[in-house]
């Protein structure tokens, strides 16, 4: 058998493989949107178990973005600038979510800031904080698996920024929060959104580590994903499909957002 | 109270060790030339705070900035040292005025009366229509203004400025250089500025310094540079023949070879033959120079209407030649010339 002979069948048999991949990959997301009942999309949508887990998500979604940009950039910049010895300790820490099933976490997060907790006992007695089965715990759970979508890019952009930048600032008399807020900030701030929007397209489909720490409260911790599920337990087939077709209507945005120009990198 | 710039600065940074001893009066530029790696901009960075001193003093108009070890250290923020860096690092998320407007805003300015003051700085330098561009729209020599007026916009003591016009291309620098010229007269606080150029360290300095392997090798006026290096890169800058040797009455033995000189010295000297002193024959000169000796061209090197022509051999020389007598001798690389120097063009001095 001749070279090119042999070249051209192992390019038709990897041409099979990726065809039959790209089926594996598309088949799901046509099988949903073969089974979506269109006609009664919107009174789907209106039943209020199904609208309260959207709003619900959405509310928990985004706060816990804005907890996982809160907590995520200072990490980030800490990993990337600071001098300190268990950096790398720190670093495998925050990519312990990515890795860990969302359930374990679940868990894990009850034992340390459950009402029984490590942590939630004392909350709960000094503070009168409970965490478990509220919103802000589905908050918390969200949170949790999010980070590390902020702190990776964050951490790449604040270690790989131009320093000479922040140098002219400081010549020019900016102290090390203003060189902070208006120089290293603002051109970290494609990563930075770029990590935001990940975070809060994680935090929005987060289901095992919520539904084991806050649980399936109608209204209060019963998310999306977790409508998703009951619905699916419960016999509500339509609601369930209608909720999965606007999660995959927010991951493809995600997909093109993430594609769009304001995510580049800005040239000097 | 000694006004203007002292510094006495030693500091080591991997390969390079830095000991500098410095000193800028008010309304002065001073350039350090010097070649890549001979801690030209090191010696920038720790005037400016951004790089810390091993041991050494910095003084700004009679106030200590910094002594080390083990004394006081100013921040960069609270020196009143601006710096223009090489290829300006402008803010490129900034427009040009609120590059410039950036410094005093820094130092506590309203944000309305900071821009009024930019603006100002920026129609002073011609570029009053590009305010609002981004760093990434202006060409070289704008943002090179920009970066000029961002440095000044905060009236600093010592304005430090980092290859200003490297980024330029030729035509572009030739204006840029003239118009910096004019604006650091402006200035009323001491300049330092480093260069690999030396026209542009000519141009826009008063005095030179030259730095080699994180050590000042020679100072003094452009003259006095090109009249006596002391190094052969500093001979090279101004485009001089350097020798080093030894002396014993009217000879002088550079590694092997002599060459005639028509002063008498003795012990360790330096020999400069300018170019155009070095004559070119294709047969062997009469008469009366004493320096004569066969060599190969190695490069010829146009320099408008006339040539630099290099001969190899023991004593290697450059020549100036007209770009007609390269033509007439036939020289091209490779040929055999007769090289002649007359004893009295050759000026001797202790090394």
């Amino acid at each position: 058998m001749s070279h090119p002979e042999r070249r051209r069948r192992a390019s038709r048999l990897a041409l099979v493989a990726g065809a039959l991949a790209a089926s594996f990959l598309a088949l799901p997301l046509v099988g949903l949107l073969w089974r979506t009942p269109w006609s009664g999309l919107g009174h789907s949508l209106g039943q209020p178990g199904v609208a309260g887990a959207l709003r619900l998500s959405l509310v928990t979604s985004l706060s816990a973005t804005a907890v996982a940009v809160a907590l995520g950039v200072p990490l980030a910049w800490v990993l990337a600038r600071a001098d300190l010895p268990g950096r790398r300790v720190i670093r495998a820490l925050a990519l312990v979510p990515l890795v860990l099933p969302p359930v374990v976490g679940g868990v894990a997060l009850l034992l340390a800031l459950g009402r029984r907790g490590l942590v939630g006992q004392w909350l709960d007695q000094w503070l009168g904080i409970r965490l478990p089965f509220t919103t802000a715990g589905a908050v918390v759970a969200q949170a949790f698996v999010a980070l590390p979508f902020v702190v990776l890019p964050a951490e790449g952009a604040f270690g790989s920024a131009d320093r000479r930048f922040e140098d002219a600032a400081r010549t020019l008399g900016a102290g090390g929060w203003t060189v902070f807020r208006r120089v290293t900030l603002p051109l970290a701030w494609p990563a930075l959104a770029a990590g935001a929007v990940l975070a809060w397209a994680r935090a929005l489909g987060e289901f095992g580590a919520t539904i084991t720490f806050a649980g399936s409260a109608p209204g209060r911790t019963t998310t999306v994903p977790v409508e998703v599920y009951l619905g699916l337990e419960s016999g509500r087939f339509e609601d369930a499909v209608v909720l999965s077709l606007v999660l995959v209507a927010v991951s493809v945005t995600v997909l093109l957002v993430r594609r769009d120009s304001w995510l580049g990198p800005l040239r000097a | 109270m000694t006004a203007g710039l002292v510094a006495e600065l030693e500091l080591s940074r991997g390969p390079l060790a830095l000991a500098v001893h410095l000193a800028v009066a008010p309304g002065a530029t001073v350039a350090v030339l010097g070649p890549n790696g001979a801690g030209k901009t090191t010696l920038l960075r720790a005037l400016a705070g951004l790089v810390a001193l091993d041991r050494g003093c910095v003084e700004l108009d009679g106030a200590v900035l910094e002594q080390a070890p083990g004394g006081p250290w100013a921040p960069p923020e609270h020196r009143s040292v601006a710096m223009v860096f090489q290829d300006h690092a402008l803010f490129p998320h900034l427009s040009a005025l609120d590059n410039v407007a950036f410094g005093l805003r820094a130092r506590g300015m309203g944000r309305r009366a900071a821009r009024t003051r930019a603006a100002e700085r920026l129609d002073r330098l011609g570029l009053a229509d590009r305010a609002d561009a981004r760093p990434g729209q202006l060409s070289g020599g704008e943002a090179q203004r920009v970066a000029l007026a961002r440095a000044l916009a905060v009236e600093p003591r010592l304005l430090l400025l980092d290859e200003p016009l490297a980024a330029l291309d030729a035509t572009t620098r030739l204006t840029t250089r003239r118009e910096l010229a004019r604006h650091l007269a402006g200035h009323g606080g001491a300049r330092l500025l480093v260069t690999h150029d030396p026209l542009d360290a000519m141009a826009l300095a008063d005095h030179l310094v030259v730095l080699e392997a994180g050590r000042i090798v020679q100072e003094g006026s452009s003259a006095e540079l090109a009249g006596r290096p002391r190094s052969a890169y500093v001979a090279d800058l101004v485009g001089v023949n350097l020798f080093r040797g030894r002396a014993d009455g009217d000879r002088v033995d550079v590694g092997g070879a002599g060459l005639v000189v028509s002063a008498r010295a003795s012990g360790d000297v330096l020999a400069v033959v300018h170019p155009r002193a070095v004559v070119l024959h294709r047969v062997r000169p009469d008469g009366s120079p004493r320096n004569v000796w066969r060599g190969p061209v190695e490069e010829i090197e146009p320099a408008g209407d006339r040539a630099r022509v290099r001969v190899g051999g023991p004593r290697p020389m450059v020549a100036e030649v007209t770009a007609a007598a390269v033509a007439d001798l036939g020289l091209v690389p490779g040929a055999e010339v007769w090289v002649a120097v007359k004893a009295t063009e050759i000026d001797v001095y202790p090394a």
